[in-house]
């Protein structure tokens, strides 16, 4: 029998097979930021040991800096002590980090790509779980808690359970306006918070190879939305065009002979998934999510669903969810108030994400009772912005720039949205509270974003800019 | 480094019959700013256990006098969302030392195991029981047997059996930590890493 992509790039890494299931696993890139690491570096210290292989790690604090002057020093005592603890942490490990500021700055899935770390073939892992993003490439990419980034620095391995395999192919072409976030959306919704637990997802089909890298980032990003462990393409032309070149990729011969052995990262003819989903681009509209988890998601145009099949409590969460929204069962989505916009994240914070955004929104403005925070990936995000003059149409048309962090996917720094307002967030999570106490997500692309921005309220983006 | 060590528990449970308890639910964004692991406890659940005054919501299980003891008993997809351990940590430093669920979620639960917090997952069926059992009586007794691998509702003797990896029992009954298990194996991954280059 033939061997999943999965299967081939787990294997290449296995060091040794414990009995009960779990692998030693050699990780080739570790990604480290500055929340999940203090405790782990906390614990090699305790050990009297330090970091095994500094060399294969990469560091930027992102998930609790300021995403305004960040040339000033960081006014909350708290994150300012964690961004010092961090920066000493690496320097007295030997790991390169990317400070606040520096040209190379960013959210750390954003950097690890534009640097050419990430490449086909490797095993990633950071103490974040939208590691995911980097199974874009054909690596196998996962997210891990504290004790296994201790484990990483301690030995570059981790013991970990190989996961079942899943197969979500897409065919066919996608839609005007349809964008790669609402391919995701629309995926989690038909198989729900907790469908793809256990697994790791291989993104196939028309609809999937038709996708550039920055959109193959975005589904692989929310793979761990639908609780799989990772999602991962196969890489292509499209892989290796975007890999030639950056900072960290091989270069000349050397990239020639990676690219060899990128080509045999697919899935063999006759692999066998643990499970298969198939879906079609057609049936795909943009998406908006009305409830608390990133399953509640529905077609832009339609009626948030009632309660008719559940039972116990399905029942109970789904009322609690509705409740926090304040919304009904029945009622349409589009037309609903919206207070805030929120444009960047490790899901849609990256430079193809702003251009849409941009284009989308020129010539028109602003609705004035709406607070749009707009935030790159990263630096080079940011200068890339700017180089092509997005800031002079965002500008006109009322929306400001920040600086980049993680900013109000997860709301640990000032960029809280206020209880009871309502956002159409392009992050990833739309748990109660995830964008501040008491906030009110619904999460969306860049487009859906644009038209909710420029009218105030949920608009079907192909309406409002003729698309 | 030790992980503390677990063979059987007897104890009362709180109830959370809540699916989908993500993780920025048991412990909010903003109370990861620590760099040490500390008094992730007080917070577990904050926003559900507090309203915007800082009063206890009395409705919430954990706020409930009638509940106690050192099993929270949760409905499905238990942990869902971020990979911050500190989620283990606060279940853990509140004083539990067993989640029951019928469903949890991967990242979660590696967490808590890699933190002496045993996951015991039970078919929907028997969740439903114990639920049950702590509705009749919130001072039900239940016991977990990590060595015979079961889990038992004490006033009606139902038992079940749950399933749990090999390695990570052995953790769990004798205090083992996958680090020093990762450093005593050094020597096999230099061999695989040379066999690499």
């Amino acid at each position: 029998m033939g061997k999943t992509l999965f299967d081939k790039v787990w294997d290449a890494h296995v060091v040794r097979q414990l009995d009960g299931g779990r692998s030693v696993l050699y990780i080739d890139r570790h990604y480290i930021h500055e929340v999940t690491s203090p405790v782990a570096f906390l614990g090699l210290k305790n050990r009297g040991i330090k970091v095994a292989r500094p060399q294969q790690t990469t560091g930027t604090p992102d998930h609790n800096v300021p995403t305004q002057d960040q040339d000033k020093p960081v006014t909350e005592e708290q994150s300012r002590k964690q961004l010092e603890s961090f920066s000493q942490n690496c320097e007295a490990n030997g790991i390169e980090y990317f400070k606040l500021g520096s040209p190379n700055h960013g959210v750390v899935h954003i950097v690890g790509p534009e640097q050419g770390i990430t490449q086909p073939g490797m095993t990633i892992v950071c103490g974040d779980s939208h590691t995911s993003t980097h199974g874009a490439f054909g690596a196998v990419a996962f997210g891990i808690g504290t004790s296994e980034v201790e484990m990483v620095f301690a030995s570059q391995c981790i013991l970990q359970p190989k996961p079942k395999t899943m197969r979500i192919t897409v065919n066919g072409k996608r839609g005007k306006g349809v964008t790669a976030k609402d391919i995701i959306l629309y995926i989690i919704s038909k198989i729900s918070a907790s469908g793809g637990t256990g697994h790791f997802i291989e993104f196939a089909g028309e609809a999937i190879r038709d996708l550039s890298m920055e959109e193959r980032m975005t589904v692989c990003n929310m793979s761990i939305e639908c609780g799989a462990r990772g999602g991962i393409i196969a890489p292509d032309q499209t892989t290796f065009d975007y890999v030639k070149g950056r900072n960290r990729a091989p270069k000349g011969e050397e990239f020639d002979k990676a690219v060899e052995k990128w080509k045999t990262l697919a899935s063999d003819p006759d692999a066998k998934f643990d499970t298969e989903y198939t879906f079609d681009a057609a049936d795909i509209e943009p998406m908006i999510t009305y409830g608390t988890n990133p399953g509640m998601g529905i077609g832009i145009t339609k009626t948030i669903p009632s309660d008719e099949g559940l039972s116990g409590s399905d029942k109970v969460s789904f009322a609690k969810a509705l409740a926090y929204m304040d919304f009904k069962s029945g009622e349409k989505m589009l037309g609903k108030r919206v207070d805030y916009v929120f444009l960047g994240s490790c899901t849609n914070g990256r430079i193809e994400d702003f251009r849409q955004f941009a284009q989308a929104v020129k010539g028109r403005k602003k609705a004035p009772h709406v607070t749009a925070w707009l935030v790159p990936g990263s630096k080079m995000v940011e200068a890339q912005a700017k180089a092509e003059g997005l800031d002079v149409i965002l500008k006109e048309a009322g929306f400001e720039l920040r600086q980049p962090g993680c900013s109000a996917c997860l709301a640990m720094n000032a960029d809280k949205i206020p209880a009871g307002m309502y956002s159409v967030s392009t992050s990833n999570r739309n748990f109660e509270g995830r964008q501040g106490p008491g906030a009110r997500t619904m999460l969306a692309g860049p487009l859906v974003a644009a038209a909710a921005a420029v009218t105030g309220v949920v608009s079907d983006p192909r309406e409002v800019f003729n698309l | 480094m030790a992980i503390p060590k677990f063979t059987k528990l007897t104890t009362t449970a709180c109830p959370l019959n809540i699916e989908n308890v993500d993780t920025d639910q048991i412990i909010p964004a903003r109370f990861l700013k620590a760099v040490e692991r500390k008094g992730f406890g007080d917070n577990l659940f904050r926003d559900w256990r507090y309203d915007k005054q800082g009063n206890k919501i009395t409705t919430f299980p954990l706020n409930d006098p009638k509940y106690g003891g050192e099993i929270l008993v949760a409905a499905k997809n238990f942990g869902c969302g971020s990979s911050r351990e500190h989620a283990a940590w606060a279940v853990f430093d509140y004083g539990f030392r067993v989640v029951v669920s019928s469903f949890f979620a991967d990242i979660f639960k590696n967490n808590a195991l890699n933190n002496g917090l045993v996951v015991v997952q039970v078919s929907e069926e028997f969740l439903n029981k114990i639920f049950a059992a702590i509705a009749a009586d919130p001072k039900a007794q239940f016991e977990v047997d990590l060595p015979n691998q079961t889990f038992t509702i004490c006033a009606t003797g139902d038992k079940t059996s749950f399933d749990i990896d090999g390695y990570k029992k052995e953790c769990l009954m004798n205090g083992y930590d996958d680090v020093d298990y990762l450093l005593s194996i050094k020597d096999d991954i230099e061999r695989f890493e040379q066999s690499r280059s």
